[in-house]
């Protein structure tokens, strides 16, 4: 028996996988569903262990504030909040992604808009991936559909965000925070020591040296043209991601006559309804991106020449359907599936859907 | 005694110099505004430290955006108000490192509120730079939270009027009464006096940053002739006639 295989909720498994990982700190806020990730890492004092820099922030506005200090000075910093307090961080965020700066951000998602629900939903997809804050910044975005994801998600998150200096969200909901299951846990690493941060990061705040420049923190410039030249740089930035990091897993797709599109916990559901189109004689198979930005466009857009037609499932009211039009843009039909306000939808309901909107139409 | 220019800049006879930390970029402050001389103190606090490879600078929303062009330090940018989460950040990560806030009053006690208090109740190892013109002066001289009543603004053209904006804000009071600060002071800088007091603050203030004392704050009542629209030496009078009353100098706490 490997010891590191544990029984632990999402949140938690977002927790030991951060310390594991060598993360410098953790800022964050409490709210429902994904509490347990800060109540974790107080209750397991990192501080005490690895270093790692545990803080209850007075706000959400603050947490991200905090990531942004501690990414401008090199180190790998993360938050955690749900819908409405990551509605709150999008200031930070954006000035994040205007300062080039890496970091992970984890939504455990619940229904909204408003208040909403503590209930699941994946209804901030647009806002994720088409912005949130102002300007034209692209956030890199994971969608975990298990456990196991979201501990092996840490270490692509801030891999991925150091690699390109971009900030990174972990993207799941209400039931991939909450449930239980399997995971094994990634070896302990040791952080970064400065003369390290200092090499990976030479443009880190960490004290001017004597004959260099100082390293000035900032998304701020006044004169439109060096303005428009740090856009066109961001722009290529997100251009090499979108070339270099699309991933996807496909279930029983090999022969598909129709696919299912569906990320996180919803793809959890749609696997079931494939292995019960399946015993009915459909051919039916699930592609589940699981970057949604950057999205698996060019792998759609194959599936377009293949398949007969595609119902992207949803737990909102049709969000990522449209990135699944784009993709295939009308070679064939793309309809939505989804429930709305924190209701998760059942296998037969999908069925169903899709036999409705899709296979008799 | 009668010297010649060659005479006085040699360096026997100099008896003042511009800190090796301000550069020579242009200001854009206005000619009588106080930034400029605080931005001068800090830098010679800095350098008799020996703390010019150890600093962060967290630079505000406001007239000090750019304080970031004028001292060559590692600084942070931070979004309006949130320098002192940004500062909290930046220390617990990098305890060896000395770092400050330098916040506007629109930036510490209207929009940054928050993010003030609840730094300086944690006692965070930091030195709040807090400069009170009783105006927002980037943004063209609108009202501050510290704008005095019955002072004109472009936002409150007939002067701050209490029943429709509230008190001026005593945030130097609040924060003394915080058990997270050890140093709330109030200075300014518009005399040599009174220029030499603030610095010997100003050093306390870093030094227990450094010494883990928790939070220190130096706030400075400040001249904004173009906002008061005044020339420089008529806003020193009324920062001392009408600003010193209701913002009396001097130590709210020093522990």
């Amino acid at each position: 028996m490997n010891e590191d295989i544990k029984l632990m909720k999402g949140n938690e498994a977002v927790a030991h996988a951060a310390i594991r990982y060598g993360a410098d700190g953790y800022f964050g806020y409490p709210i429902t569903p994904q509490s347990e990730i800060l109540e974790t890492l107080m209750a397991e004092k990192p501080w005490e262990t690895t270093g790692m820099v545990v803080l209850q922030a007075e706000s959400e506005v603050a947490a991200i504030n905090m990531v942004y200090g501690g990414a401008g000075s090199g180190k790998r910093v993360m938050t955690s909040s749900s819908s409405p307090g990551i509605s709150l961080k999008q200031e930070g965020i954006s000035y994040i992604a205007g300062a080039d700066l890496p970091c992970l951000i984890v939504n455990i998602m619940r229904g909204g808009p408003g208040l909403g629900t503590i209930q699941p939903s994946q209804a901030d997809y647009f806002q994720t991936v088409k912005g949130g804050g102002h300007g034209d910044y692209r956030l890199i975005t994971l969608a975990p559909s298990s456990v196991q994801e979201m501990a092996d998600f840490v270490e692509l998150g801030f891999d991925l965000a150091f690699q390109y200096s971009n900030p990174c969200m972990i993207l799941a909901d209400g039931i991939i925070g909450q449930m239980m299951e399997k995971v094994v846990l990634p070896p302990f690493r040791p952080r970064k020591t400065d003369e390290e941060i200092r090499a990976e990061s030479p443009w880190a705040t960490q004290g001017k040296r004597k004959g260099e420049a100082p390293h000035i923190i900032t998304s701020l410039e006044l004169d439109p043209a060096k303005m428009e030249e740090n856009n066109i740089r961001f722009q290529k930035k997100y251009k090499k991601i979108e070339d270099n990091e699309i991933r996807y897993q496909e279930y029983e797709c090999e022969d598909a006559e129709y696919l299912l599109v569906a990320f996180g916990s919803a793809a959890r559901i749609c696997q079931k309804v494939v292995e019960v189109a399946r015993a009915e004689g459909i051919r039916l198979g699930l592609l589940r991106p699981i970057t949604l930005w950057p999205f698996p466009a060019p792998v759609l857009s194959e599936y377009a020449n293949k398949v007969k037609g595609m119902l992207s499932v949803e737990l909102n009211a049709g969000q990522m359907v449209e990135d699944v039009r784009l993709a295939v843009n009308g070679r064939v039909k793309v309809e939505h599936f989804g429930r709305l306000g924190g209701i998760v939808f059942t296998p037969d309901e999908v069925l169903q859907a899709l036999k409705e909107k899709i296979i008799t139409q | 005694m009668n010297m010649d220019i060659q005479e006085m800049i040699k360096p026997e006879n100099l008896v003042y110099n511009k800190p090796r930390l301000m550069n020579n970029n242009p200001m854009h402050y206005c000619p009588g505004c106080s930034h400029g001389v605080i931005h001068k103190l800090i830098a010679e606090v800095i350098e008799e430290m020996g703390m010019e490879e150890k600093t962060i600078g967290v630079s505000p929303v406001g007239c000090a955006v750019f304080a970031y062009n004028y001292l060559d330090i590692d600084w942070i940018e931070a979004a309006h108000g949130r320098s002192p989460a940004v500062a909290t950040a930046v220390k617990r990560l990098n305890p060896e490192k000395m770092v400050f806030t330098y916040q506007g009053d629109g930036d510490l006690a209207a929009i940054g509120t928050a993010e003030t208090i609840h730094a300086a109740n944690r006692g965070e190892n930091i030195v709040i730079v807090f400069v009170n013109n009783a105006i927002y002066g980037m943004t063209g001289g609108q009202m501050a939270p510290t704008t005095l009543e019955g002072m004109p603004t472009s936002t409150c053209p007939y002067g701050r009027d209490i029943a429709l904006n509230g008190y001026p804000l005593k945030i130097g009071e609040i924060l003394a009464q915080l058990q997270g600060t050890c140093l709330v002071t109030r200075q300014s800088v518009q005399t040599a006096a009174a220029v030499r007091k603030a610095k010997r603050m100003l050093r306390k203030a870093f030094e227990n940053s450094m010494d883990g004392k928790g939070t220190s704050v130096v706030e400075f009542v400040s001249t904004c002739a173009s906002g008061w629209k005044m020339t420089p030496e008529q806003s020193n009078k009324w920062m001392e006639e009408n600003m010193f009353p209701f913002y009396p100098l001097g130590d709210l706490k020093n522990l």
